[in-house]
């Protein structure tokens, strides 16, 4: 069972995907990239967990102390605020698309237009 | 592409990406059983190093700042462009009739927005000694001054938060923390190298500049996320004119 978190980051993406692939609202479209980029966080987390340790934070433990590895957390951190920056991104472009062509289904935004 | 042939289509590249994304995270350590040798050495000396107590901060705002300077890049990139997108098509949304009614909500409401200041800011500069950090603490920030246009109204918000002097600290937050850099290279080691005093491990004057990066990116991520605020509510009144009075 020890690659159960690596899977659940694989099903995440994959979900997230099929959510993209089949979307009929470019609103929920940018919902489903996030789910799929919620999956690297857990793919990180996971990669740097270590059984019995604790958070790489040293404040009122000793030093020595086992802890996790910092690296993936940094990585997770920073990823977490891209990913809702680029999230307002889309969903700004998403309100253009809605003022220009009147729809937000994908499937009716065919050819491009000058 | 009908809708059935893309279904037909995505079963058979998702099973085989499935298949290969499992075979890939089958070859690494055991889930708990991390090898390292980073992470293990980065927790042993960074402590000592650079006298801060929370590694992942060090790793963020030191080992590892030419990275978070290109995301903070990335973080300004996406901002402008959500403002350029909304900014320039909107006409003036004029006054809205939207203030808080019920004064329960607004006393309560207000009053935590004032928790939630300093709470952000407390996170902010604890953020090299306990959890929390620039990123963390500038949401945290951003979130009270939301608040300020959920349990008050929407023109006390913009009071708050005009766009002229929100916009000069994004950019400087921006901006700060690549000069913090060039300090570095002035004081001739490398880009974004660790300098100024140490200081106590465990108190606030400590980690050298990881204590300037941290307010820059603190600056930036809050002053980000209220310009996508604002920029989200302008839009707000603007598909709905009805909401004007």
């Amino acid at each position: 069972m020890s690659y159960l978190p690596y899977a659940l980051a694989v099903w995440i993406f994959v979900v997230g995907l099929y959510g993209v692939v089949t979307s009929r609202n470019l609103i929920h479209l940018a919902v489903c990239l996030s789910v799929m980029q919620s999956s690297t966080y857990v793919l990180l987390l996971s990669i740097g967990y270590l059984n019995g340790a604790t958070a790489p934070i040293f404040a009122d433990v000793p030093k020595g102390t086992r802890a996790v590895d910092p690296v993936v957390q940094a990585l997770a951190l920073t990823d977490v605020v891209v990913s809702v920056t680029v999230l307002a991104l889309l969903l700004a472009l998403a309100i253009q698309v809605q003022k220009r062509t009147e729809t937000l289904d994908p499937d009716e935004l065919r050819a491009m237009r000058g | 592409m009908s809708r059935g042939l893309r279904l037909g289509l995505f079963a058979v590249s998702a099973a085989g990406l499935t298949a290969l994304l499992l075979w890939g995270v089958a070859g690494l350590p055991d889930f708990g059983h991390y090898r390292g040798p980073y992470g293990f050495v980065l927790n042993a000396s960074a402590p000592g190093e650079r006298h801060v107590t929370n590694v992942v901060a060090a790793v963020v705002f030191d080992y590892r700042g030419f990275d978070t300077l290109g995301e903070e890049f990335i973080l300004f990139a996406s901002v402008m462009g959500v403002a350029l997108l909304l900014r320039d098509v909107r006409d003036d949304p004029g006054r809205r009739d939207d203030a808080m009614r019920s004064d329960a909500v607004r006393m309560v409401g207000l009053g935590f927005a004032a928790v939630l200041l300093v709470t952000g800011l407390y996170v902010v500069a604890h953020g090299y000694l306990t959890p929390g950090g620039g990123f963390q603490g500038g949401v945290v920030v951003a979130s009270a001054f939301i608040l300020v246009y959920l349990a008050g109204e929407y023109r006390a918000y913009r009071r708050l938060t005009p766009t002229a002097a929100v916009d000069v600290f994004e950019g400087s937050g921006a901006g700060g923390y690549a000069v913090i850099g060039v300090v570095s290279l002035l004081l001739g080691s490398a880009f974004l190298h660790n300098f100024g005093p140490l200081g106590t491990s465990g108190t606030l004057a400590s980690g050298g500049s990881i204590a300037f990066l941290n307010v820059a990116s603190a600056l930036e991520v809050s002053a980000a996320f209220m310009l996508l605020f604002t920029e989200f509510l302008e839009e707000l009144s603007a598909l709905r004119p009805e909401a004007r009075s």
